[in-house]
């Protein structure tokens, strides 16, 4: 058994972020920088007919104020329609007017009050089924409608399969708008030197592309731009693109000639960061009496707000969904994304999976009802197999859904233990052994899975990532990674898989990892990809790194290179004990003519493609991951609160680097998936945020959490980094639809909406009831 | 707590003695300031972070007179004479406190922003109650918001501390 490799090994961040010494972006503190405020529209849609900063110019302490005539040319973002300050026409309540640069904060503040700005107001839109009628006014004239992009998928013959079915369920479902809800607020520190490079560091997930986008949006060359990443206080998917925060710094602080920071309050992460989009869903399927899935047919409606950021390409993840969890011989989704003047849309983890995952498996358990077949049983016998092309072009390779389903299952028919369980468990864990002694609990559990993707995601060209790997002097080792640490844990994975290639301590593993001007090229944090593509990245670099030790150790131990070993810090002759250590390999290439360094290079970009873009199919990854949860729920048929009382998740992470890791990312990701099924909800009324701060917007708190039990599946991937996959997404994906089961099953009602409040809850009671 | 009055904040500086982690600190500060942001930035103290500035998440968790309290909604002048302990006064010169360690151990750390204020709590907590029940723990430490753990390996370490 390896060391290193399997091992519960705790982040090598943590020391350092236990005791507070580690650098967020809220503590950079740069001489002379200005606090930098952002002054945002009055109106979700109107004309601006003037903007008069005079006064907030005179206020002493203002350094700089930015209006829409500071802005460069180029129009930025996903879909190229934003701009760091809205000129004539204002969008959404979270458009940028203005910014001021300031000495400090409370000044910047003040200035803010002291902008006057004209408005002539403009009929607004804020539901998006008005937003699609021809006669609806267009928020962005000149693309001439408020569809902004349609999506069609099918494979096999929708009808046909209808034909087939004995069985056909549906329903319309309605998702709410989602916060990332890190606990470090967006922050942006802009400062140019001499020279007029800018430095800035910044929250993002994605700095060689912002690198690139930002240039684009200030009007000057990519290598003018130098992104420091400091710690990340969660992400969550909310840096994975340009956002108008990130050059209205750089304006100003061009302008001021100082550097300038902006760190959004908690009540303007609410309101600006992009959330997760609102989305209404119709969605069918079928089934044959003999349990198998005939077909399955969705329609979402998605509200993207008014500027298009990664809000609009989630479709992509939700035909994943509906076309390939579990096998569906017949599947047509289409989509619209629609333009309102309501927030910008982006990705929060899960990327559309939580969503379609949502009525998927829903719709599975009502199969289940209707076929009478054990929910269970029902879903292995459709579930996904290892080394299968799915009709959408996914070529699955690892698969443990079976394995998760049993696992999950089994623990299942063992009970919570918590409840007095009488009579014979025949199924699994039938409702009638759950029952509450007190009249108004009713119990019941609920299933869910989720396919998600787990080496990378194709949506650029390139899927890659560099690494090198150095070994100094004293045979220390760094890890120079094009990968970024948000907190998920990926320095320690990668120092892992360092480690392990050269028989070192992760400990003695050093990992450089936000700097552009350091490290090698990467495409971002996103879509579960770090193990995998930048875990293939480092092992390659370290294999390389080796290679380089070998070649200068077999002179030294005068051995061929095949007969070495590295192991415990040195270099070893097989069979023998004769060994030399790194550093001194590496001293006898520095202190020699004709010296090299030992530096290793690696560069991994999957065997996958981008998906077609007009059928939509394409094997995006290369590799899947696989998860089921069960959720064990109490429902009070008095007041409709949800207690859920068991969470156990089960996932095929094809083979776990760091056990203690996934269990992180499996119980982090089922505190948002909680979230998601029973109290998260950005309420937007009109285009307004209502609740923006934690005492409105809840998350689960430590007292709200039911007790997770992980269980890891292990598949050992064929291209993973010692096997592995990733799990980032997956922990949060399958739990409102495993919550929406257990309550059904529970009470005989089926749950639409999410959240599933209390309120929601009983009115879907009453409805029974008449 | 000393009696504080409306007139302080007509003043234009208020002049703060605070003991903190120990050390006796005297500072001018603005009358308006919380305690975060005097700890944060007139004493350079950064490991309280702002998470909220409304008291609803936690991560600004400092210990007030033996009190866990978030600093953010604690007015500074209103801290005249009084005592704050900080996650910088509870990490020993060599290595770490048993909670700080209990949370490295057992993996209770992601993005770490949450982390010292729940380090406070922790600690407050085991002060007043040093053998508590997973419920104790759940319920202690409700008032500190973690976005990327979902708690259990929070709740596993300081269940571990004094185990």
């Amino acid at each position: 058994m390896s060391a290193v490799i399997g091992q519960r090994i705790p982040k090598l961040d943590a020391p350092d972020k236990v005791t507070g010494r580690t650098v967020y972006g809220h503590d950079v503190k740069l001489p002379g920088m200005l606090h930098g405020r952002i002054l945002y529209s009055q109106y979700a849609h109107a004309r601006v007919l003037k903007v008069d900063v005079s006064r907030a110019l005179k206020l002493p302490g203002v350094k700089a104020i930015l209006t829409a005539a500071d802005n460069p040319p180029t129009k930025f973002g996903y879909g190229k329609d934003n701009t760091p300050i809205k000129g004539d026409v204002v969008r959404s309540f979270r458009d940028e007017v203005a910014a001021v640069a300031a000495v400090d904060a409370d000044t910047a503040a003040e200035a803010l009050d002291l902008i006057e700005i004209e408005y002539e107001p403009l009929t607004p839109l804020f539901d998006v089924r008005q937003a699609m009628k021809d006669s609806a006014p267009l928020i962005h004239p000149e693309r001439k409608s408020n569809l902004f992009q349609k999506y069609k998928y099918s494979h096999g013959d929708i009808e046909a399969g209808e034909r087939e079915s004995d069985v056909v369920v549906e329903a319309d479902f309605e998702l709410p708008y989602v916060a990332h809800a890190a606990m470090e607020t967006s922050v942006v520190i802009a400062s140019f030197d001499h020279r007029d490079h800018l430095t800035l560091y910044s929250t993002t997930q994605i700095p060689f592309l912002l690198q690139r986008d930002l240039a684009e949006a200030l009007g000057i060359e990519g290598n003018d731009i130098r992104i420091i990443q400091t710690a990340i206080g969660g992400a969550f998917g909310r840096g994975l693109d340009i956002y108008p925060y990130e050059p209205i710094a750089a304006l100003l602080a061009r302008k001021a000639g100082k550097p300038v920071r902006i760190s959004f309050s908690r009540h303007e992460e609410f309101l600006a960061a992009p959330m997760r989009q609102p989305a209404y869903i119709h969605a069918r399927a079928g089934a044959k009496r003999d349990g198998k899935i005939t077909f399955r047919d969705a329609y979402a409606l998605l509200d993207v707000g008014a500027y298009i950021s990664w809000g609009s390409v989630t479709p992509l993840v939700m035909m994943e969904t509906t076309a390939s969890l579990y096998r569906v011989p017949h599947v047509k989704f289409e989509a619209d994304c629609v333009y309102t003047n309501n927030l910008i849309t982006g990705a929060v983890r899960g990327y559309g999976n939580p969503q379609s995952t949502f009525y998927t498996e829903t719709l599975m358990e009502r199969l289940a009802q209707a076929l009478n077949l054990d929910p269970v049983d029902f879903r292995l016998r459709n579930a996904n197999i290892p080394n299968e092309e799915t009709p959408q072009g996914l070529i699955i390779t690892s698969c443990g859904l079976k394995e998760c389903i049993e696992a999950v299952a089994a623990r299942a028919d063992a009970g919570s233990g918590k409840l007095d369980v009488g009579g014979n468990v025949s199924s699994h864990g039938s409702k009638s052994n759950l029952q509450s002694p007190i009249s108004n609990l009713k119990r019941g559990i609920g299933f869910a899975s989720t396919l998600n993707v787990g080496g990378g995601a194709r949506i650029y060209k390139s899927d890659g990532c560099g690494a090198t790997v150095k070994v100094d002097d004293f045979g220390h080792v760094s890890l120079i990674t094009g990968s970024t640490e948000i907190g998920q844990g990926s320095e320690t994975i990668l120092a892992q898989i360092v480690a392990e290639v050269l028989g070192v301590k992760v400990e003695d593993i050093n990992v450089l990892n936000s700097d552009t001007d350091v490290k090698p090229w990467d495409v971002g944090v996103h879509a579960s990809r770090t193990t995998f593509i930048a875990g293939n990245a480092a092992h390659i670099a370290a294999m390389d790194a080796r290679r380089q030790l070998f070649e200068t150790a077999s002179e030294l131990l005068k051995a061929e290179p095949e007969s070495l070993v590295a192991r415990d810090g040195k270099i070893f002759v097989t069979d023998s004990d004769r060994s030399t250590d790194l550093a001194k390999v590496a001293r006898s290439r520095h202190y020699r003519q004709g010296g090299k360094v030992i530096l290793g290079e690696g560069w991994y970009d999957p065997p996958t493609k981008m998906v077609d873009k007009d059928t939509y199919k394409g094997n995006i990854s290369a590799t899947y991951g696989f998860g089921t949860q069960m959720a064990e729920v109490e429902v009070d048929t008095e007041t409709g609160k949800v207690r859920v009382l068991r969470l156990v998740c089960a996932n095929d992470v094809g083979r776990a680097i760091n056990p203690m890791a996934v269990e992180g990312q499996i119980e982090g990701g089922a505190q948002m998936g909680l979230g998601y099924a029973l109290t998260e909800e950005l309420i937007v009324k009109e285009g307004r945020v209502m609740n923006p701060d934690f005492l409105d917007y809840r998350l689960f708190t430590s007292a709200d959490m039911p007790q997770i039990e992980s269980i890891i599946i292990e598949t050992d991937d064929p291209q993973g980094p010692f096997g592995a996959k990733g799990v980032g997404e997956m922990g949060g994906t399958p739990t409102a639809a495993a919550i929406a089961n257990a309550i059904h099953d529970a009470t005989g009602v089926w749950l639409t909406q999410l959240p599933m409040t209390p309120e929601r809850v009983l009115r879907a009671l009453e409805e029974q009831r008449k | 707590m000393t009696q504080v009055l409306p007139q302080i904040f007509m003043a234009k500086k208020f002049h703060l003695t605070l003991n903190v982690n120990g050390e006796q600190k005297e500072v001018l500060i603005d009358p308006r300031r919380s305690l975060l942001d005097v700890l944060r930035n007139d004493l350079e103290l950064r490991g309280a972070h702002r998470g909220c500035d409304s008291g609803d998440c936690g991560a600004c968790t400092v210990i007030l007179n033996g009190k866990a309290i978030t600093s953010c909604m604690t007015l500074a002048a209103d801290c005249d004479g009084d005592s704050v302990i900080t996650v910088e006064g509870i990490t020993p010169a060599d290595g770490l406190h048993p909670v700080q360690k209990a949370l490295v151990a057992e993996g209770g750390i992601q993005c770490g922003f949450c982390t010292t204020g729940i380090v406070m709590a922790a600690i407050a907590l085991l002060e007043s109650n040093p053998h508590p029940t997973e419920e104790d723990v759940r319920d202690g430490l409700a008032g500190n918001l973690c976005r990327c753990t979902g708690y259990k390996k929070i709740v596993d370490a300081v269940l571990a501390v004094n185990a």
